[in-house]
């Protein structure tokens, strides 16, 4: 079983974020692994595992040149990775993404193709669902559990109530919740691998996906950015043994009690 | 250019309309808009609500066979694009559904869509308000092609209003062969049992996060939950860990609530969790880091322990009732 994995390296969460001049978002310092793509990656390599065969290629785009983030998916175990990465591709939107990966996927022709529901960074979040209408695949997103059996695929897919339990053929597109699996942690072994595992780099000039990516290519703009609304920090007190009592009194105050 | 006519996608939930439909009804309507709706399954028989709301016909595209939404919803709104011309833009509610229906007629159409909207305007045009950075910025975004532009609105973002319309007048609306991409089918729905007003609905919300240190001890927000007569929310970094179901989270990837009171309890207050719980009409937090980023935006926040605070908390509150 072949499983493409798509994953995105992303400015760190935990640091500071901010809007370069063309309100694109900074990405100009250490790129990782974005955290919601390991449950992918982990998800991949225990299905190719329990098939037996097959391997999993991380497939990614970005405009930097930093590879930390997807030699860390090489070092949990995925066989090679095709990476898209020009200064072209940036400002591309959820559409160009798409168009960009399933150029990609297009010559890979996997069994099943895994993301996750969003990236950590522009959570835009449609992407998974774009890239299946333009392989002509059924999609599942929202996943919280995965089994493949034979040529079927069984989800267990997230529902406001509860959860369904959808079947579909395979070849298929499956976006992953956090939780699904509990991603490994690559192991020496492993990031020693990672170092001479194939990592394939194309641009959009390659692909001949110039025009629709870009900013050029996004057919939406930014027009201004301000300040939301702010909410102002109110009284704060250290507890003394009376911190339940100063919430009740202020739950009182506004006729919560 | 002004908007003349928008489509909303409305979602069927059991009896009724789902609130965020009727949000995108109530406010495409006060945009000046001609509204048509566009539903599935049973959505239909609730016509006399979409009229209600400001829809003036309600496409039907009619019973899945199991098939999941996204593919032959979107389908049909391409095939009603083909036939009708584009309207000024189509919105759809952020749901697991909405979103799937966006993306698959995004790509189909070959036109973009913009996500997590929170503001709608029109300045002689369509502009879309964003919430970034844990809501601290909102960016303003347009379409620059042609149309119709595709936008995935949060919930809440909207009041419910309602414009004593007569019955939408229900249409058909076929998606035609979805093929190897509508092979996805439903073969059963658990329901999971819920006890309690729903997260989204409750005028309280009690959540809990990392700082209550093992999973057992989110029994203690549940038991606060319920002596409020509030709902049980939780962080995302609860959720990922398998504490509580994905249905508890409340943030960017969770569920929007505006509660007339939320109490963090040992939430440290990560952008991706505020986005979600900012527009509470009061903010209680307790965190025994007091440079906490939660206190920030809290009206009331207690630095100490929530494993002495909570249980407190629950004893005053089981000493009134």
């Amino acid at each position: 079983m072949n499983i493409v994995v798509c994953v995105k390296q992303i400015p760190d969460p935990a640091a500071p974020q901010s809007l370069d001049a063309s309100f694109n978002l900074d990405r100009s310092g250490k790129l990782i692994l974005d955290e919601a793509d390991t449950y992918g990656v982990e998800m991949a390599l225990q299905l190719v595992d329990k098939a037996g065969s097959g391997e999993v290629t991380v497939v990614s785009m970005g405009s930097g040149t930093d590879l930390a983030g997807v030699r860390n998916a090489l070092a949990m175990g995925a066989a090679k990775a095709v990476i898209v990465s020009d200064e072209s591709l940036r400002g591309t939107d959820a559409l160009g993404t798409a168009k960009v990966l399933a150029k990609v996927i297009e010559g890979i022709n996997p069994d099943l193709v895994l993301c996750a529901t969003e990236s950590s960074d522009g959570y835009t979040g449609t992407t998974p669902v774009q890239l299946a209408e333009l392989l002509s695949l059924p999609s599942i997103t929202f996943a919280k559990a995965i089994t493949v059996d034979g040529e079927t695929l069984k989800v267990e897919r997230q529902t406001e109530s509860g959860y369904d339990e959808v079947v579909s053929p395979l070849p298929a597109l499956v976006s992953v919740t956090a939780g699904v699996v509990e991603p490994r942690y690559a192991s020496f072994k492993g990031i020693m691998a990672a170092k001479s595992k194939p990592v394939e780099t194309l641009s959009a000039a390659e692909l001949g996906l110039e025009g629709v990516t870009g900013r050029a290519g996004a057919r939406q703009e930014i027009t201004a950015v301000v300040a939301a609304e702010s909410r102002e920090a109110g009284e704060k007190y250290v507890d003394e043994g009376d911190g339940a009592q100063k919430i009740v009194a202020f739950l009182e105050s506004i006729k919560v009690l | 250019m002004t908007i003349s006519n928008i489509w909303v996608v409305v979602e069927p939930s059991s009896a009724s309309l789902t609130t965020t439909s009727l949000e995108l009804l109530s406010h495409a309507r006060s945009l000046g808009a001609s509204v048509s709706a566009i539903t599935w399954g049973d959505g239909a028989s609730n016509a006399a609500q979409a009229g209600e709301y400001g829809a003036s016909t309600l496409y039907d595209v009619g019973d899945l066979a199991g098939a999941l939404p996204g593919v032959p919803v979107a389908y049909a709104i391409a095939a009603l694009v083909d036939s009708l011309g584009a309207p000024d833009a189509i919105l759809l509610p952020t749901s697991y559904d909405g979103r799937d229906i966006a993306g698959r007629l995004s790509a189909k159409l070959d036109r973009p869509v913009l996500t997590n909207v929170t503001g709608l305007l029109d300045e002689g045009g369509l502009v879309t308000e964003h919430p970034i950075f844990g809501g601290s910025q909102t960016v303003r975004a347009r379409f620059t092609g042609e149309g119709p532009g595709i936008v995935v609105v949060r919930a809440k973002s909207f009041a419910v209003e309602s414009a004593n319309g007569a019955p939408a007048t229900i249409v058909s609306a076929s998606s035609g062969d979805t093929g190897a991409a509508g092979a996805a089918k439903i073969l059963t729905s658990h329901v999971e049992e819920r006890t309690g007003p729903k997260l989204e609905e409750a005028s309280v919300v009690v959540s809990g996060g990392r700082g209550l240190g093992e999973a057992d001890k989110y029994a203690l927000i549940e038991e606060a939950a319920k002596l409020l007569n509030g709902a049980p929310g939780a962080s995302r970094a609860i959720v990922d860990a398998g504490w509580v179901p994905y249905s508890h989270q409340v943030g960017q990837t969770g569920k929007t609530v505006k509660p007339t009171v939320y109490i963090a309890c040992g939430i440290s207050g990560a952008t991706q969790h505020m986005v979600g719980m900012k527009g509470s009409k009061n903010i209680v937090a307790i965190n025994k880091d007091p440079d906490a980023p939660i206190f920030q935006i809290a009206d009331f926040g207690i630095v100490g322990d929530v494993h002495k605070v909570l249980p407190a908390l629950i004893e005053a509150l089981k000493a009134r009732s």
